[in-house]
């Protein structure tokens, strides 16, 4: 697997106004590979889904993120817009994705694929022909258990928790990035619907795709089982394991890790502690 | 119908409202407004004497009216402004007898194209006479006129007379006299008892001479059951010195008739915009604007619904757009004159670049209009920190038995959304335009379709260079 193209992380610190979330963070995934995110809430695996794709709030204050190519060429990611990330490959599914009132899910999807698969693309030139969009869309939403009729809703407009992340699975399917993290993919769907989910989601990844999976539970990792489980507290990535660790944490909780890890653990608080501590409204 | 944004227009494409073609003015008054001019005026249309007269008295209350203390700074000259340029000898009848300079404007705006898809008559109005008019032939035979105003004054004058100047009076507003006094063009519309045309009546307005105001003047009879929907779209060229524009558009729409006015307004920056436009609806009648504001220095317009009878019913729908140097103070109007009438208003403005845009509305429920429901959504967009957005909703009740509500709202351009969007490979100006675009989707979506697509362009071309 060396060969093959890597999403590296190294030492990666991210702020958010002002201040340190990330405390230097590593984390090597490659194509065909899947490892597993897991970590208490707060402790910072959605920052560092938006940081590797670019959210300006979340401010990289040192370390780097690259795609290093089988032949040893690199590709720096922090020094991208979060459309040319998307168009080198790199994919994040939103914990809470946004609603984006009156645009509707196939007219944004078209012209995202265009952009992705055409990463040359200037502004203006033309989109992806019609039919042979409209037909792949279709597609893809039988194959997810979609009504079609979805295609002409407004993006998130409305969704329920389950419609929003079914959205973003079939963003993924229709964008096959190279890399994926999917955050919290799984929360909002019953459990068939994770089932449903953790199929496409392999089914999508194929061999070709790295994913990083954020996620509290074990059934979507069913049909994605983890090369790798890491488990973040207090900003950094503690521990890392196999599958074993992903059923231990979500059986046990996290009582062990925050014992072994006494500094995470005290950086965790002080951060709870931080928000905790806004001055209330007048 | 999609209403899918293509990326923005290439370079070929910004300009492509921008253009002036050369045409050979026949006849053109000397600047500046008199009694002279104005008889000048009414002697070249050979206009009957009620019809000068109309115009003479006009002027003197346009002479006697301050300018509106409210609304935007409206700096204009008006002994500086051509009122009266009458383009060609005849008015074409088929495309071929239309001179080729005023063609080449047409063809760039996709008129004849347009000719042909439309399903009804094309009205182009050119400077200040209409140029070229068709009408299908089943509506006439139905007695359906649509012809420009001053031919209704030569060939209905007993229909015309009946409404003209009854439903915005000369002393309504200054604009509204000044219209009165120099109008020239327009359209005139009758659709006859129970005749309902199923596809819009479309005109063209475009100014071409600088410095020139265009005053054009629209009369619309809806008779008792009929249904009509009618729609312009304008385009201008830019100009280096100020422009005025002032409309009057009356409506009336009879029991149980039904009438849309839709339009598309697209002005140069340098254009003073400041139309009156007002409806009557009477039993059961429902009458709709929907209005689309983007370019000009300064609009001003507030289209109105005057519910004058039992069951009226009266929408508006507004957007406007304002850029750097624009001032939109544009909004709604509507008077609740009868019991169980309804009136609904939605207006959505987005400003950016420093630009203005302003709601400006009215709901006034008058005593005895029991029972009576109105209700006003107006949304902002603010791109950026330098660009301004002011609501000045009125609302005056003088019945208690009645329902109204207010809602509005002011949003920036959300960084999380722009974020989203950008994360899914479109470029920050390609996401603005998308947001911007479903803003205003709610709205679009009720245009006729090649409208549609001709909003969503003129939004792409406005929000071109908005980043950074
Ligand atoms: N946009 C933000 N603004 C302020 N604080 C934030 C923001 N995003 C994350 N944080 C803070 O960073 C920490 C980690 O949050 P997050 O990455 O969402 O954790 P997780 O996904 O593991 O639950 C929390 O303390 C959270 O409050
Ligand atoms: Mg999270």
């Amino acid at each position: 697997m060396s060969a093959a193209e890597k999403l590296v992380v190294r030492g990666l610190h991210v702020a958010v106004e002002g201040q340190e979330i990330l405390r230097g963070v590593d984390l090597e995934i490659g194509r065909g590979e899947v490892h597993a995110l897991m970590g208490p809430n707060g402790s910072g695996k959605s920052t560092l889904g938006y940081a590797i794709m670019g959210h300006p709030s979340y401010e990289v204050t040192s370390g780097s993120v690259e795609l290093v190519r089988a032949d040893g060429s690199r590709l720096d990611i922090l020094s991208m817009e979060p459309d040319e990330r998307a168009r080198a490959g790199v994919f994040l599914a939103f914990q809470r994705p946004m609603s984006i009132p009156g645009v509707r899910v196939a007219d944004f999807l078209r012209h995202a694929v265009t952009n992705v698969r055409n990463p040359g693309r200037k502004e203006g030139e033309e989109l992806m022909p019609m039919r042979e969009f409209r037909d792949e869309l279709k597609k893809k939403m039988a194959d997810l258990s979609i009504d079609p009729e979805f295609a002409r809703r407004y993006v998130n407009d409305g969704f329920s928790g389950g419609e929003m992340k079914r959205a973003e699975i079939l963003q993924l399917a229709m964008l096959r990035p190279k890399f994926a993290i999917l955050d919290e993919t799984d929360s909002g769907l019953d459990a068939d619907a994770v089932r449903l989910a953790s199929e496409s989601i392999a089914r999508i990844g194929g061999h070709e795709m790295g994913i990083l999976i954020i996620t509290h539970h074990e059934q979507l990792l069913e049909h994605n089982v983890p090369l790798r489980t890491h488990v973040m507290l207090g900003g950094r990535i503690v521990e890392s394991g196999g599958p074993e660790l992903a059923a231990e944490l979500h059986k046990k909780g996290y009582e062990r890790i925050r014992s072994a890890y006494p500094e995470a653990a005290a950086a965790e608080k002080a951060m709870e502690d931080t928000r905790t501590a806004e001055p209330a409204p007048a | 119908m999609s209403t899918g944004f293509e990326a923005p227009a290439a370079i070929g494409e910004i300009n492509k409202y921008d253009f002036r073609t050369e045409s050979p003015a026949v006849f053109k008054a000397r600047k500046g407004i008199d009694r002279e001019i104005v008889s000048q005026i009414s002697e070249m249309k050979k206009e009957p004497a009620w019809m000068r007269d109309f115009r003479l008295a006009s002027l003197e209350v346009f002479e006697s009216k301050p300018m509106p203390s409210w609304g935007g700074r409206i700096g204009v000259d008006f002994q500086d402004i051509y009122y009266y340029l009458k383009p060609a000898e005849q008015q074409g009848k088929t495309w071929d007898e239309v001179p080729d300079a005023i063609k080449q404007t047409f063809d760039r705006l996709g008129i004849p194209e347009a000719e042909r898809k439309f399903l009804a008559g094309v009205k182009a109005q050119f400077e200040s006479e209409v140029v070229y008019g068709s009408l299908q032939e089943d509506l006439a035979k139905k007695g359906v006129i649509f012809t420009d105003t001053d031919t209704a004054v030569r060939e209905h004058p007993d229909l015309l007379r009946e409404y003209f100047g009854t439903i915005i009076p000369p002393s309504d507003n200054k604009f509204a006299a000044l219209n009165s006094a120099v109008w020239s063009g327009g359209s005139f519309i009758y659709v006859p008892k129970g005749v309902k045309i199923e596809f819009p009546l479309q005109a063209y307005f475009r100014i071409n001479a600088e410095s020139m105001g265009q005053f054009e003047r629209t009369l619309i009879i809806v008779d008792e059951g009929a249904q009509v929907h009618y729609v312009e779209g304008c385009t201008a060229p830019m100009y280096s010195t100020e422009s005025l524009h002032s409309a009057v558009v009356e409506v009336v729409v009879k029991k149980h008739g039904r009438c849309r006015y839709t339009t598309i307004q697209n002005w140069a920056n340098n254009i003073y915009n400041l139309v009156t436009k007002r409806a009557m609806a009477y039993e059961g009648a429902l009458m709709e604007w929907i209005d689309g504001n983007l370019g000009s220095h300064l609009t001003m317009k507030y289209p109105a619904v005057y519910l004058m009878e039992p069951g009226a019913r009266g929408e508006i729908l507004s957007i406007a757009f304002a850029s750097a140097g624009q001032h939109q103070d544009a909004g709604a109007k509507i008077v609740h004159a009868a019991p169980h009438t309804s009136g609904r208003i939605v207006s959505k403005s987005i400003s950016k670049n420093g630009g203005r845009a302003s709601y400006r509305g009215l709901v006034k429920v008058e005593p005895g209009a029991k029972k009576s429901r109105s209700s006003v959504v107006c949304d902002a967009l603010i791109l950026d920190d330098r660009s301004r957005s002011d609501t000045y909703p009125y609302i005056e009740i003088e019945e208690q038995d009645v329902s109204v509500g207010h809602e509005a709202s002011v949003s920036k351009i959300g960084e999380e959304q722009l974020f989203y969007l950008m994360s899914r490979g479109l470029t920050e100006a390609e996401a603005s335009t998308m947001i911007v675009g479903g803003f205003v989707e709610p709205l679009v979506k009720e245009l006729p379709m090649e409208y549609a697509v001709e909003m969503n362009k003129l939004i792409q071309l406005q929000m071109e260079g908005s980043v950074g």
